[in-house]
């Protein structure tokens, strides 16, 4: 029995139409018709209104089962609008009442514990953000969109205002000053009653990638409601400053791309679709923001540039955005968003850019491309240069890079090469419902990448932003990513206090880890402060790739074993995972190992999917950095 | 000339609707017309994606509508399940019971329990009856039975499927997770069924906002 977008009953023929989809999608361009007519003729490049020519082509459709309830949105024009960059976050000179070491809670504050931070690293900078609705056009063709986002006082956008700071001990960023921050983070968003269909206003904060005390995190039990407030301290130190690297930190644990989200547990997928994240920059005397010091790395914000990829569904009747409220397997969008806007243009210079590129999911993969639609056979290649935020040991030329939901990777394309072209930002990998990336081949061998994800064909894939490269040339002073090298990896050396071990799994369809679920009230790892764990993440779920994000202390891959083989790979073959990371890509049947180091701070955490339909249906748990000791639990 | 199951046909197949084409066809940065929404609306949208007012009938052989008579303007938690199933369902039927207990008296007056069959065939009012007496269920849960393609239409708008096709088919694999709303406010969550029963509990509390606790301190 078969059933259409409202639940009626649809012949199997019908169903079959709806299956075969992407089958027909790359026949057509099988077929050689991937000329841009012929793209905007398919939908590819949607021109606004015209009919496909070939059944069932959206990305929306070619799910193998759909639900009964799958939308589709209606038609939008691709690259009509330009790129919105988001503000960078304006402090204010002072708060009130002034931020104290014990919560305020007189004064409307719901933080729980004292800061941990505050003594030793005074706050310098302050902000007084209220997360609030407001309206916003996120493409021509569609009605004003009621989202929430982030108000400094100054700017009120989603994804929020760009907060760009420098790092503990350094002098010589682009603000020639280290910063301390204080966020006050105000509850100012409407009553439930008007929520327009989803989304709680009951928030907590996370900065993702933050070395942060446990009280500043964002955990996700620490939500709080509607007219309170909450203060994040933010030191912006690197880690090992209280342990191993006492006073200063190790520069080689240096972070540079941060976002901040909502994370409250059970509907951080709602609120964040809803639009409650945005960008942390940290800057230091290597990475400095100015491309005539330091490593060089083209000038923040001019040619610096973060962008936030998500993928949406709009209602077909209303045109309002739309949540799918009762999926629990991963939610995918057949509009693609870059800032908040429907696949927008951005016009560059002939040079050298950063750009910062963020999946804020909820629960797709990207592998994203530079494609030529005038010459679709061309291999174009730019360079890595950062995993998760963090600086490689050295850039790294490749032809694509993939990222899971939360990953980060900061790229330099240099555009000279393309002066006077229009060229696209493709997302190439084949996904069709929540599971993760198509896989083609659990084999592999030597220096292939196993779990072998389908790759779309040059032009076949979501054309994501344009760039439209002016003729005229320009100064560069940025340096050639060729001649580069950044931080060392910090030492992986040293015995575990312990190694444990944690099973993804799906049990009826209920998301857990090690058999359990997602509780705020139970302590599932205790860990001894500033000692070394091996993690090792398992993957028990069949086909499901799952993006696993551990909070306060980056990782290192040790070793990725893959499905077929057996083989461990020691280091992973990805010369890009060779990094300091926050996110792992757990790829089916995968087993990986990690190596941490948990320093400086004490508190609750949380370790959990970030594909965050997962996330929000328990595939989570809560661990410590216990000042009373760690326990020795291998299957917490 | 517009019928709407042609106009739902097209959207479903990603195709451009034809009226909005000749809207948006028409000019650089002309917009398709689109009806403003009011939270009424929205709460409509919401109850024809979801909600099939499909009839049912409880453990006490009382005819029910699904959407009229069980969601609308309650806060409930809905699960599938059967009653010779014996893979996850005696454990969530059990820690059921627990959230029952801790929710007191509120279930019955402001929450509404529904455990729908799987097995219709086989799961007749009697037999549902004699399943909740098994379990010393007190009032205010229901357990509930209907035509199998009712049933069906429900399992799939609620989204209680799973993406691979033979797994989706086999009732043993069936999914474990208990959906967890407040109609009226559109707000709609779920938690494994085999979670523990007090944070089952506490967190069916997120919906009902008059009761919302700020902040929640936790040891």
């Amino acid at each position: 029995m078969y059933f259409n977008v409202l639940g009626e009953k649809v012949s199997g023929a019908r169903y079959r139409e709806m299956a075969n989809a992407a089958k027909n999608r790359r026949e057509l361009i099988a077929a050689g018709l991937t000329s841009r007519r012929d793209l905007f003729k398919m939908g590819l490049l949607t021109a606004g209104g015209m009919l496909v020519p070939k059944l069932g082509l959206s990305a929306r459709a070619r799910s193998v089962i759909p639900a009964a309830n799958q939308l589709a949105s209606p038609a939008t024009r691709s690259f009509v609008q330009p790129l919105f960059i988001m503000p960078q976050a304006t402090p204010v000179p002072s708060l009130n009442p002034a931020p104290t070491i014990a919560p305020d809670t007189a004064a409307g504050e719901s933080r729980t514990r004292n800061h941990q931070g505050f003594a030793q690293f005074p706050p310098n900078r302050f902000f007084n953000v209220v997360q609030q609705a407001f309206q916003v056009s996120q493409s021509p063709d569609l009605p004003l969109q009621t989202i929430w986002g982030f108000n400094d006082g100054t700017n009120l956008c989603s994804p929020g205002p760009t907060y760009a700071s420098g790092y503990f001990g350094s002098s010589h960023n682009k603000f020639g000053r280290a910063h301390s921050n204080l966020v006050r983070n105000n509850n100012g968003l409407p009553t439930v009653q008007h929520n327009g269909g989803f989304g709680i206003p009951s928030v907590t904060t996370h900065l993702h990638n933050g070395h942060t005390p446990s009280e500043s995190d964002g955990f996700p039990c620490d939500f709080f409601e509607i007219g309170h407030f909450y203060d994040q301290h933010y030191p912006n130190v690197a880690a090992g400053i209280n342990s191993n690297f006492p006073g200063t930190g190790d520069i080689n644990e240096s972070l540079s791309t941060l976002w901040y989200h909502d994370h409250r547990v059970d509907f951080t997928s709602q609120n964040t679709y809803k639009g409650l994240l945005g960008y942390y920059l940290l800057f230091n005397d290597l990475d400095t923001g100015e491309e005539t010091t330091g490593f060089r790395l083209p000038s923040y914000p001019q040619f610096d540039i973060p962008l936030v990829f998500a993928d949406k569904v709009y209602d077909p009747k209303t045109g309002l955005l739309a949540f799918d409220l009762f999926n629990l397997d991963g939610i995918l969008g057949d509009k693609f968003l870059v800032n908040g806007r429907v696949q927008p243009f951005f016009e560059v210079q002939p040079r050298r850019y950063r750009f910062r590129l963020l999946d804020t999911g909820p629960s797709r993969f990207y592998e994203f491309f530079l494609t030529d639609l005038n010459n679709l056979s061309a291999t174009n290649q730019y360079w890595v240069i950062a995993n998760d935020g963090n600086l490689l040991p050295a850039p790294v030329k490749v032809t694509s890079v993939r990222i899971g939901v939360a990953e980060r990777v900061d790229i330099i394309i240099d555009f000279s090469a393309f002066a006077g072209k229009t060229i696209y930002l493709e997302n190439r990998l084949n996904q069709i419902n929540g599971q993760g990336p198509v896989i083609f081949s659990t084999s592999g061998t030597g220096a292939t990448e196993c779990n072998c994800p389908e790759i779309l064909p040059a032009g076949g894939g979501n054309l994501l932003m344009q760039f439209r490269v002016s003729g005229t040339s320009v100064a560069d002073n940025s340096a050639d990513p060729a001649t580069q090298t950044f931080y060392s990896l910090p030492s992986t050396a040293g015995t575990p206090a312990v190694v444990r071990t944690f099973k993804f799994d799906r049990l009826n369809g209920q998301w857990s880890i090690n058999g359990q679920f997602m509780d705020c009230n139970n302590i599932r790892v205790h860990v001894q402060p500033n000692s070394i764990e091996h993690w090792i993440l398992t993957n028990a779920t069949g086909d499901w790739t799952h993006p696993v994000h551990i909070h306060l202390e980056e990782h290192q891959i040790l070793t990725r074993t893959t499905p077929a083989t057996g083989s461990a790979r020691n280091p992973p073959t990805l010369a890009v995972e060779r990094s300091r990371k926050d996110v792992v890509q757990l790829h089916p049947n995968e087993r990986v190992e990690l190596f941490f180091r948990f320093r400086d701070w004490v508190g609750r955490y949380p370790l959990h999917c970030h594909n965050v339909v997962h996330e929000d249906h328990a595939m989570m748990l809560r661990w410590e950095v216990d000042p009373n000791g760690g326990d020795h639990v291998e299957v917490p | 000339m517009h019928h709407p199951s042609r106009r739902n046909l097209l959207s479903l197949l990603g195709m451009a609707p034809v009226a909005g084409a000749a809207l948006s066809a028409n000019a650089a940065g002309a917009t398709q017309s689109f009806a403003p929404e009011t939270q009424a609306d929205a709460r409509e949208r919401v109850r024809q994606r979801y909600f099939p007012d499909v009839p049912l009938r409880t453990q006490d052989n009382k005819k029910v509508h699904f959407y009229e008579d069980l969601i609308k303007n309650k806060i409930v938690t809905i699960n599938f399940f059967y009653a010779k199933c014996e893979g996850v369902c005696p454990g969530i039927s059990a820690n059921l019971v627990r959230v029952q207990k801790l929710l007191g008296d509120r279930v019955g007056r402001e929450i509404f329990m529904y455990s729908i069959s799987l097995k219709p065939e086989e799961d007749t009012p009697a037999v549902l009856k004699e399943y909740a007496q098994s379990y010393h269920v007190r009032p205010g849960w229901k357990f509930l039975t209907g035509d199998p393609a009712d049933i069906e239409l429900l399992r799939r708008s609620l989204g209680f499927t799973n993406p691979d096709p033979k797994l989706d088919k086999d009732k043993s694999q069936h999914t474990g997770n208990i959906r967890y709303g407040n109609e009226p406010l559109m707000l709609w969550a779920a938690c494994p069924g085999l979670a523990h029963a007090e944070w089952i509990a506490e967190s069916i509390g997120w919906v009902d906002r008059s009761r919302v606790q700020n902040p929640v301190a936790r040891p």
